[in-house]
């Protein structure tokens, strides 16, 4: 295929189209055809179970997508996953590797519900900004500790944010059975349960809660940030040569700690909509394991969070249909756990084929 | 991971399968008299033997009734998850009847599908129904503590040491209630008889459980029993270090033939096939059930190879003081183990006292802090 180019040798408007469109669709071919491969894959499995992988895959959209059941299924599902995955990928553009988000949620969880109980009776629009404000500064404290103890102490942050989510979930153990338990919940230990007025309902004229709609906003203003503004351009440098950030002279701790807490403060938000929107209280569901499927979920999406919204939908949409597929095919419930690895191991794979494809170079378009 | 059993001609079939996918498979039920179908969902696997497992053999029953179809799910976390694995029965499944069998799916997640879906009944197990809630929703329950203390009874006979361990999950009135009974069951036999007690901190943890076991194990505890959702770990590791174990939720003597004594088990079975067979008849069932041994709601696990002549005699007679109504595991004098007074000479609470839904001590015998 060949482009037309101008008599005076300068690439025409359209050229550059062009190879900036092979860039972008570098970013989407091989994610999806390594999406395709996982399936694939997959469906060898299916058939050595000697099950059908079509009927698995008719039954998973049916499940996830075919019906405005299956959708608001599926996006329920997909709204806490939304923010857990911004804690990963945030702080993945400095290069860090923050695995810990569950904590952030959980705790994030437990302060919502404590201020709801603390500001019992006052009313909603006081109350509900103060309850963020709670879960949201928890998050950004407990995941911006990890980033500055990686900064400031050398700790690596893959293991500090693990092992502080295990932390987490003691503490909210502990204060959920303890000082922040409601007498009266006997043996499911909670706070005190939300003043009705405190409770979120759903998006008008759907059966998915608020955190879906908060969580597309914070996907598209993390994207704003990173892709938009100098301080996410500074993130980028520093996460692609910290050396030469430092000799450019920005801010790489204050980049880290900043980046780190704001990750955290999207997982406290998660923690929020859990009590506000679908417990009612703080207590032990928080620890669901929502901080761990955002990690999968981010690195899907490469740490864009663009990207972020439709694979967290896929992945909520393969969770959605877990149900039907155990109901109908006699499959165990990880049989969903086993396509998502697959899926994972693909994706990572993929990784090493960037840049090998010479369709996608954008030089290729660039016609001299 | 290898691949290699896949032959060319399987091959060939699969993709021919994936290219069949236009044919959709018939994703309903053949519908001919719309037999009643009954969900029954599970926080953990159903075949764990214990809570689950306990639950899951009740769901077989009902599945061997006419005119019943059953599905299930297991594995549903206590989140908006549960929610939508009800509603996917609902939709998908045409489902009735629910059985949502974890304690912690009730509020706020039945209590919030309910309303939504006003012709189908859901079954919860756990007594928390209560005038005023949603008239589509029941609760039922069993007075399972009375099974621990017939469990005290064969520990008290089989303990050399005299002294008896438990690995329980969380200090929650329904736990702190079969630590209490098992000892004071064990206490009938021999009033010397000490029991102690680990808290996991988790419903299912097994690492935590097995740790606990060794500990008590090394404490010179020698009859073990548990209160998490799947005892296998504890039994197995009581076992493995020799000491007598008495099982609970299931019967998992098969874990530890030599070394179990018996248990204290859910009886599901019969509970959830007369519910079923009210429904099936048109019937409404009642919103707040509840029962012991003598109702049928629980059960005891044959006594095992173990038990002596003398524990045996003990054991079925007071079975058979139980099963005669108004008998008190917890009754005076008695003191918590930290000296308060629970209950005066002369006093007792029968399974059905609703004081003993509240329960927040330990018994004086019980080596332990609910805090």
């Amino acid at each position: 295929m060949t482009l037309s180019v101008s008599e005076n040798m300068t690439p025409t408007r359209s050229a550059f189209g062009w190879a900036a469109l092979a860039r972008r669709a570098e970013a989407v071919v091989i994610p999806i055809a390594a999406l395709l491969a996982g399936f694939a894959v997959f469906s060898l499995f299916l058939m050595l179970q000697g099950k059908s992988p079509a009927e698995f895959f008719a039954l998973v959209y049916r499940a996830g997508f075919g019906t405005a059941f299956s959708w608001e299924n599926t996006l329920s599902r997909a709204a806490p996953l939304l923010l857990a995955a911004l804690c990963v990928a945030l702080p993945a553009r400095l290069g860090l590797v923050v695995i810990g988000g569950e904590g952030a949620i959980v705790l994030g969880g437990v302060g919502a519900g404590f201020a709801g109980v603390l500001l019992l009776g006052a009313p909603a629009a006081l109350a509900l900004p103060v309850m963020v404000v709670a879960a949201i500064a928890i998050g950004a404290l407990w995941i911006g500790a990890v980033g500055a103890l990686r900064h400031y102490r050398g700790v690596n942050e893959t293991i500090a944010s693990l092992l502080m989510a295990y932390i987490a979930i003691a503490l909210m153990n502990h204060l959920v059975e303890g000082p922040l338990r409601d007498p009266a919940s006997l043996n499911k230990p909670s706070t005190a349960p939300l003043d009705e007025a405190f409770r979120l309902g759903t998006i008008p004229g759907w059966d998915v809660h608020w955190g879906l709609a908060f969580g597309v906003i914070a996907c598209v203003a993390a994207w704003v940030l990173i892709d938009k503004t100098t301080w996410g351009f500074a993130a980028r440098i520093a996460g692609g040569n910290v050396r030469a950030a430092q000799v450019q002279g920005l801010p790489v701790g204050k980049l880290i700690v900043g980046f780190t807490a704001l990750g955290g403060a999207f997982a406290g938000l998660a923690g929020f909509f859990e009590v506000a929107a679908v417990h009612g209280s703080a207590n032990a569901s928080l620890a669901s394991g929502y901080g761990y499927t955002g990690i999968l979920i981010a690195f899907l999406a490469r740490h864009n969070p663009l990207a972020i919204i439709p694979v967290a939908i896929l992945l909520a949409g393969f969770e959605a249909s877990s149900g039907l597929v155990q109901r109908r095919m006699d499959l165990p419930d990880a049989t969903v756990l086993v396509l998502q690895g697959f899926v994972f191991m693909a994706i990572l794979m993929s990784e090493t084929l960037y840049g090998r494809f010479k369709i996608f170079a954008p030089e290729r378009w660039r016609t001299a | 991971m290898s691949f290699s059993p896949l032959s060319r001609r399987g091959f060939l079939k699969g993709s021919a399968a994936v290219a069949g996918a236009a044919t959709l498979p018939n994703l309903g039920y053949a519908d001919g008299h719309s037999p009643l179908t009954v969900g029954f969902v599970y926080v953990g696997p159903k075949d764990d033997f214990g809570y689950n497992q306990a639950h899951a053999e009740g769901a077989a029953a009902v599945k061997a009734m006419e005119g019943v179809v059953v599905v299930e799910e297991e594995n549903v976390a206590e989140t908006i998850d549960v929610q939508k694995s009800m509603e996917s029965m609902i939709n998908f499944d045409d489902a009735k009847l629910l059985f949502p069998t974890s304690f912690g799916y009730f509020d706020p997640h039945v209590l919030a599908v309910a309303p939504k879906n006003p012709d189908v009944r859901f079954q919860h197990a756990a007594g928390l129904w209560t005038e005023g809630m949603p008239s589509n929703v029941g609760s039922y329950f069993g007075y399972i503590g009375m099974g621990q203390y017939l469990n005290g009874i064969t520990a008290g006979h089989a303990t050399q040491t005299k002294k008896i361990g438990f690995v329980a999950a969380k200090p929650i009135p329904q736990v702190l209630l079969n630590i209490n009974s098992f000892l004071l069951g064990a206490r009938q036999v021999d009033p010397e008889i000490t029991c102690q007690v680990i808290f996991t901190g988790e419903w299912s943890l097994a690492v935590k459980e097995a740790e606990a076991t060794n500990a008590l194990a090394d404490a010179g505890c020698d009859v073990i029993t548990c209160h998490v959702d799947g005892p296998k770990v504890v039994m197995e590791t009581a076992a493995g270090r020799d000491c007598f174990v008495c099982g609970y939720h299931a019967n998992q003597a098969p874990l530890a033939p030599e070394k179990y004594l018996t248990g204290a088990e859910w009886n599901w079975a019969g509970i959830y096939t007369s519910m079923v067979q009210t429904v099936l008849d048109g019937g409404t069932i009642d919103n707040f059930v509840r029962g012991g041994l003598a109702d049928g709601f629980i059960k005891m696990s044959p006594l095992g190879p173990a038990v002596s002549d003398a524990s045996r005699a003990q054991f079925e007679a007071t079975k058979a003081e139980i099963m005669a109504g108004g008998f008190a595991a917890i009754k005076g004098p008695l003191k918590d183990n930290t000296g308060n007074v629970i209950a005066a000479d002369g006093e007792g609470f029968a399974e059905d006292d609703i004081a003993l839904e509240s329960m927040n001590y330990l018994v004086e015998g019980v080596i332990g802090s609910t805090s």
